[in-house]
């Protein structure tokens, strides 16, 4: 198939080619962390001055405005806003079904078995909060998702890895170890939630910008 | 009213997943206000329906969806004819493998968790029949979906010496990993609704 097959009508070839932003002096860390750590970007966020309102609306929160990663997805306001209130209400609408210690436990198995330094800091500092359990997060980091750990952890981190592969691997015995855990049809829709998003999240952050130790603070 | 998810998932609309996503409304509503963002409500200025639809269908074949690699193969058929939506079908068949795996950087303890892997590269006959840009977006959504922690500058230049801008790169990284939710939503949703028909 030699002929062009995508056209030119079809083929949206304008603007600038995107310029790359190196960092040859950063720290990058190079082991998982509860530390906080900064994020470095490799494309140019928006200019703060020149946002649009529905920029702005895209960013949900004011205080994003801060945030290089959040200024560089800026740049597509609407799925920016989406995604945004995708997350908040699977992470923070915790009235019932998971409790938020798990839901963080979720999203940080899921960034330690694909390998986001990053996002596993943050999540793992958040599941240690609200469990107070740091010893046990902390293992899952250092050791890995088959790392020793209770039933109900190990249930759901089971969970969130099976489906984190691709192709998913998650089976209906993933769903039976969270049952037999306690767990209860919402709190499971949670998991599958909780999980599948951070695999959005690892992605982005992986592959728009590095992590560096020791952030100066903003 | 079903949803993509519903569709996708086989979600029994009065079923007890159905009453799942509906105690979420926040979450069902903004997964398909994503959704809509990327692929229906579209400024095509820096990625055309037609590029994100290929690489939908692509990303949806990679993950072994039928449902979603139907569902996205339809796009593609709407935006840029069965040529296009068929190459791209052969292509993800030859592209299929399982994730994730990936080097660590050989200067951290993380190096002994480095997975090998294939890397997936569009041969020149198939790059001069889908062009440089879809070419680079394609080779980039495999490094996506398979082995994220390989990501790179050197990745994302590749990206723009095919011409994509900016803008461009974060729409078409938006899309292929906020595929990488919605096909594990549906997925788990799907194991949940075949025991609600059981």
């Amino acid at each position: 198939m030699t002929e062009q097959i995508i056209d030119e009508a079809t083929d949206a070839a304008t603007g600038t080619p995107a310029r790359i932003l190196e960092h040859p002096g950063a720290a990058v860390p190079r082991a998982f962390t509860q530390a906080e750590l900064g994020w470095l970007p490799w494309l140019e966020p928006a200019d703060e001055a020149t946002l649009t309102e529905r920029q702005h609306a895209g960013l949900v929160d004011r205080s994003r405005v801060k945030s290089d990663y959040f200024r560089l997805l800026v740049r597509d306001p609407d799925i920016l806003r989406a995604r945004t209130l995708t997350d908040k209400d699977i992470f923070y609408n915790a009235s019932d079904g998971l409790p938020r210690a798990e839901r963080e436990l979720a999203a940080a198995a899921t960034s330690r078995f694909n390998g986001c330094i990053f996002c596993a800091s943050v999540h793992a500092r958040f599941a240690t909060h609200h469990s107070k359990r740091h010893d046990d997060v902390q293992r899952l980091l250092d050791e890995g998702v088959d790392a020793a750990q209770d039933a109900a952890w190990r249930a759901v981190i089971d969970a969130a890895v099976a489906l984190a592969a691709t192709p998913s691997r998650l089976e209906p015995a993933h769903l039976d170890a969270l049952r037999d855990a306690g767990f209860g049809e919402q709190a499971i829709s949670d998991v599958i939630h909780s999980a599948a998003f951070f695999n959005w999240a690892n992605r982005l952050m992986l592959s728009l910008g590095e992590p560096e130790d020791a952030p100066p603070l903003p | 009213m079903t949803d993509i998810i519903d569709r996708l998932a086989g979600v029994r609309p009065g079923g007890s997943v159905d009453a799942l996503r509906r105690h979420r409304p926040a979450t069902r509503d903004n997964a398909q206000a994503s959704y809509d963002a990327l692929f229906t409500v579209i400024d095509e200025t820096h990625a055309s329906l037609a590029e994100r639809a290929a690489v939908a269908q692509f990303v949806a074949a990679l993950h072994a969806d039928q449902v979603a690699t139907a569902h996205y193969g339809v796009l593609t058929r709407e935006a840029a004819g069965d040529r296009l939506a068929d190459g791209i079908d052969r292509l993800a068949g030859a592209a299929r493998t399982t994730g994730p795996y990936g080097d660590y950087p050989a200067d951290g303890p993380l190096t002994r968790e480095s997975v090998p892997g294939p890397r997936f590269a569009v041969d020149d006959e198939v790059r001069a029949a889908l062009g440089d840009r879809l070419s680079a977006a394609l080779e980039h959504a495999h490094l996506l979906v398979f082995r994220p922690r390989e990501s790179s500058v050197a990745a994302l230049a590749r990206l723009a010496d095919a011409g994509w801008s900016t803008d461009g790169i974060v729409t078409l990284s938006q899309l292929v990993s906020f595929l990488a939710f919605q096909l594990r939503v549906a997925a788990g949703l799907r194991l949940l609704t075949t025991e609600d028909a059981a």
